[in-house]
């Protein structure tokens, strides 16, 4: 499903990605762990074709097109799916409005028929009771005034209304409380954990993976993938720390 | 008949004079004028601008307790000016909104000077510019409290957005007070688009366009907010997003 050999990529003139290759296939959940200044946030960016995020070298194939061919609004069309870090705050937005906007503009560029404001609040009700998100909270403007966790459950209720093939979700779990990343967990499960789908899980630590079991766990070290293993090595870098781990 | 002013003049400092030469002196003669009864309330919608200056001078006298309404959308490719003098008496209330938007190289404008002389009278004005080319977008609001005007309650907040290197805007709030017992606020924020915001919906599937569109509606929507008739204020919105439209791809 997704493919990402030899990749490059820098900020600024400066190289963050230096030869990076992973391979996600559909029904796969992978997780990908690392310490601080590693790129982690970096693949989130350029998977998701932000501005100013430069691939120098090698290529990344989504259902076998190329992905950096395609503009970031073009890459959600095509299921991809990016769970951000630090959620934007967009006064004057309604999350209604947004991902009626967001969902519709997604089924137009695939040929789809647009949802009316019936069918889209029906629909944005079911994901938003699943992630027990109020859906008071839906009507205020996006993110504004939301705290840490609330933004997080966001992400997941507009993962679950835009329903994407691929989710990069990037470090979803800071700044969640303990009920609340439980919620979060099951909300992936239900969303994602699909034969047909699949999620690469950006984490610092172990405690999402309890609930999200990764099929695959990666170490990304200075730009590169340095090591790859199954869940249980989430647990023994939980346990022994990156040094250790790395060195082993 | 009125002398042309020339940017000496503080009320005319960033305007287009040589638009207003050629509107001719007459047209500084022509005012409007709305009186508005003691409890009364009378709300006006305006469009305005074209592609020959326009110059509109719009003198309002609010009674007792009286409420006057005044939302207005600059639009057009020429130079457009916007005058409103506002008598406020005891408890009356000015609510203005003001939109400005546009591109090519006009300067477009609201000029504002409300008087509370009286008490217990209130005022709130909120300006939003949007230009892109080599556009101005111009808020000037003078706020007099005379020695009369105690319990005033005054606001005025001027945002711009500016789109593209080139495109200005001015703000110039002027505040006078004689009253010690008065609340006047006033606040003034020129910007760029916000690139996070509109990556982050193209993230989720909205084309640069129309994530643009959706941004500046929410942008200049905080001036019609007051506007109840959802009616009008919808129009007025629309036609502020049609210059918008209009510039398609030459802006970025």
């Amino acid at each position: 499903m997704l493919k990402i050999e030899n990749l490059h990529a820098e900020i600024d003139g400066k190289e963050i990605l230096k030869g990076l290759s992973l391979e996600v296939n559909a029904g796969e959940v992978h997780a990908i762990m690392g310490p601080n200044g590693a790129g982690k946030s970096t693949l989130a960016y350029v998977l998701g074709g932000r501005p100013g995020y430069d691939v120098t070298q090698g290529s990344v194939t989504f259902d076998g097109k190329d992905l950096m061919d395609m503009e970031p609004h073009e890459r959600a069309a095509a299921g991809m799916f990016l769970g951000f870090q630090y959620p934007v705050e967009i006064p004057g937005v309604s999350n209604v409005q947004f991902l009626r906007e967001a969902l519709n503009s997604q089924r137009r560029e695939r040929g789809e028929e647009p949802l009316s404001g019936g069918e889209f609040l029906k629909l944005a009700k079911e994901k938003a009771g699943l992630l027990k998100l109020d859906m008071e909270m839906l009507k205020r403007n996006v993110n504004v005034g939301f705290s840490g966790g609330e933004k997080k459950r966001n992400e997941m209720v507009q993962m679950g209304i835009l329903d994407p093939a691929f989710a990069v979700l990037d470090e979803t779990d800071s700044g969640l409380d303990i009920d609340a990343l439980k919620v979060v967990g099951e909300g992936i499960n239900a969303i994602m954990r699909q034969p047909e789908k699949a999620a690469l899980l950006i984490t610092h630590y172990q405690r999402l993976l309890d609930y999200v079991q990764p099929d695959f766990v990666h170490i990304l070290s200075a730009g590169r993938i340095v090591k790859t293993g199954g869940a249980d090595l989430a647990k023994k870098l939980e346990a022994d720390g990156y040094d250790e781990v790395m060195a082993a | 008949m009125t002398d042309l002013p020339t940017t000496r003049d503080e009320a005319w400092r960033y305007a287009d004079i040589d638009a207003v030469r050629r509107l001719g002196a007459d047209a500084l003669d022509r005012w409007q004028d709305l009186s508005i009864a003691p409890g009364e309330t009378n709300r006006q919608c305006m469009i305005v601008g074209g592609d020959e200056p326009e110059l509109h001078r719009i003198r309002i006298k609010a009674g007792e307790g009286a409420r006057a309404e005044l939302f207005v959308v600059i639009v057009g490719s020429d130079y457009a000016r916007v005058e409103v003098k506002t008598e406020l008496a005891t408890g009356a209330h000015f609510e203005f909104g003001g939109v400005t938007i546009g591109g090519g190289d006009a300067v477009r404008e609201f000029v504002t000077r409300t008087t509370h002389d009286e008490p217990e009278a209130t005022s709130n004005q909120v300006v939003r510019a949007v230009h892109w080319g080599e556009a101005t977008g111009n808020f000037l609001g003078a706020i007099n409290v005379g020695r009369g005007g105690q319990r005033t309650d005054a606001a005025q907040d001027f945002k711009a957005l500016v789109l593209e290197k080139g495109a200005a805007a001015n703000a110039k709030p002027e505040l006078e007070i004689f009253a010690d017992d008065v609340k006047c606020a006033h606040g003034a924020a020129i910007g760029q688009m916000d690139e996070m915001a509109r990556y982050y919906m193209a993230s989720r599937g909205i084309a640069p366009d129309l994530a643009k569109k959706l941004l500046v509606r929410a942008f200049i929507a905080d001036a019609l907010a007051a506007l109840e008739d959802e009616g009008e204020a919808e129009r007025l919105l629309e036609a502020a997003l049609d210059v918008l439209d209009d510039a398609g791809d030459r802006i970025a």
